[in-house]
């Protein structure tokens, strides 16, 4: 079974998305990176890819960039998220499971205050 | 780690930073010869057969940011609990291929898990490779269904698009979780 049932309604969904991309581009662009080492993926990094994945799509979030790195040598903190706005330096998170992820996104990725709390000294 | 699609996840990424163009996941669930087989294959850096005897070898790795490397032996500890066993075959320069097999009824045989939001993170966060996913069911009956997915298709269409909009995600989790959920539910019968 071709995984890929219609091309058609995938070329709507992509001209809506780069309108809707074109109006927000004012405010820069964002980085979400999700470090998927071995140490990330057994601490569970794939859920909190999961809870910033989801969270673009139900609050509709345009212009975020979502990636991955590797270990990044800081295992005892992992899950790793680390926020990239614009030009601004980049903001490195610890102990980051779905719960913390989603706030995150909400308080830092959209409203621009990153999270204390969760934020390692680097 | 706790499914097998976490284990496909952490080999994945060995794969992606490996210098890979071209990555393929496949996973066969066949119920009539009680056969689990997961495998990745990729055509990134590849290694030497010296090395390819160290990666299993639970105090190897090539990283330099920490000295243990535990992804591989993790796997293979994994299928040999479920009387099966991994097999690696590399070649420096041409790209490595990870096969694991577990006995599919093994009580130790770890769940699969999430293949979705496997699938979905690796293809979201690597755009520039190539990925192709194909899971595959046979049942007792010996009838055999398939999800087949290359990224080919979709990316042509997206063109600069980016996959993490909305709108675009939201297609994209929306086939992998249909087409691999209406599989999966045919392994419980």
């Amino acid at each position: 079974m071709p995984a890929i049932k219609s091309l058609e309604e995938l070329k709507r969904v992509r001209e809506e998305a780069l309108q809707k991309k074109q109006m927000k581009a004012a405010a820069g662009n964002i980085q979400v990176i999700v470090a998927m080492g071995t140490c990330g993926i057994a601490a569970g990094a794939r859920d909190t890819m999961k809870s910033v994945l989801s969270f673009i799509e139900t609050n509709n979030l345009s212009g975020v960039t979502v990636t991955q790195t590797g270990c990044i040598g800081m295992c005892e903190q992992e899950p790793i998220l680390q926020v990239v706005v614009g030009e601004q330096a980049k903001v490195v998170y610890g102990k980051v499971n779905a719960e913390v992820a989603e706030q995150i996104m909400k308080q830092h990725v959209q409203n621009g205050m990153p999270v204390k709390d969760y934020v390692l000294p680097i | 780690m706790r499914e097998i699609s976490l284990h496909l996840l952490d080999i994945a990424e060995n794969s992606a930073a490996a210098q890979s163009r071209n990555i393929r996941i496949e996973v066969y669930e066949n119920l009539q010869t009680d056969l689990l087989s997961v495998s990745v294959t990729d055509d990134g850096r590849g290694m030497t057969k010296e090395i390819a005897q160290q990666v299993l070898d639970p105090f190897y790795t090539t990283r330099t940011t920490r000295k243990v490397g535990l992804g591989i032996p993790l796997l293979k500890l994994a299928a040999e609990m479920a009387e099966g066993g991994l097999s690696l075959v590399t070649e420096a320069g041409k790209g490595t291929k990870v096969e694991a097999g577990f006995r599919h009824s093994h009580i130790d045989r770890m769940p699969l898990g999430d293949l979705a939001v496997t699938f979905l993170a690796l293809l979201v966060s690597h755009p520039h490779i190539h990925w192709v996913f194909i899971y595959q069911v046979t049942g007792k009956d010996g009838r055999s269904d398939d999800f087949n997915f290359d990224d080919v298709e979709l990316k042509a269409v997206l063109g600069d698009a980016s996959m993490t909009e909305p709108e675009i995600l939201k297609f994209v989790r929306g086939m992998f979780e249909e087409g691999i959920e209406a599989l999966a539910l045919q392994t419980v019968n």
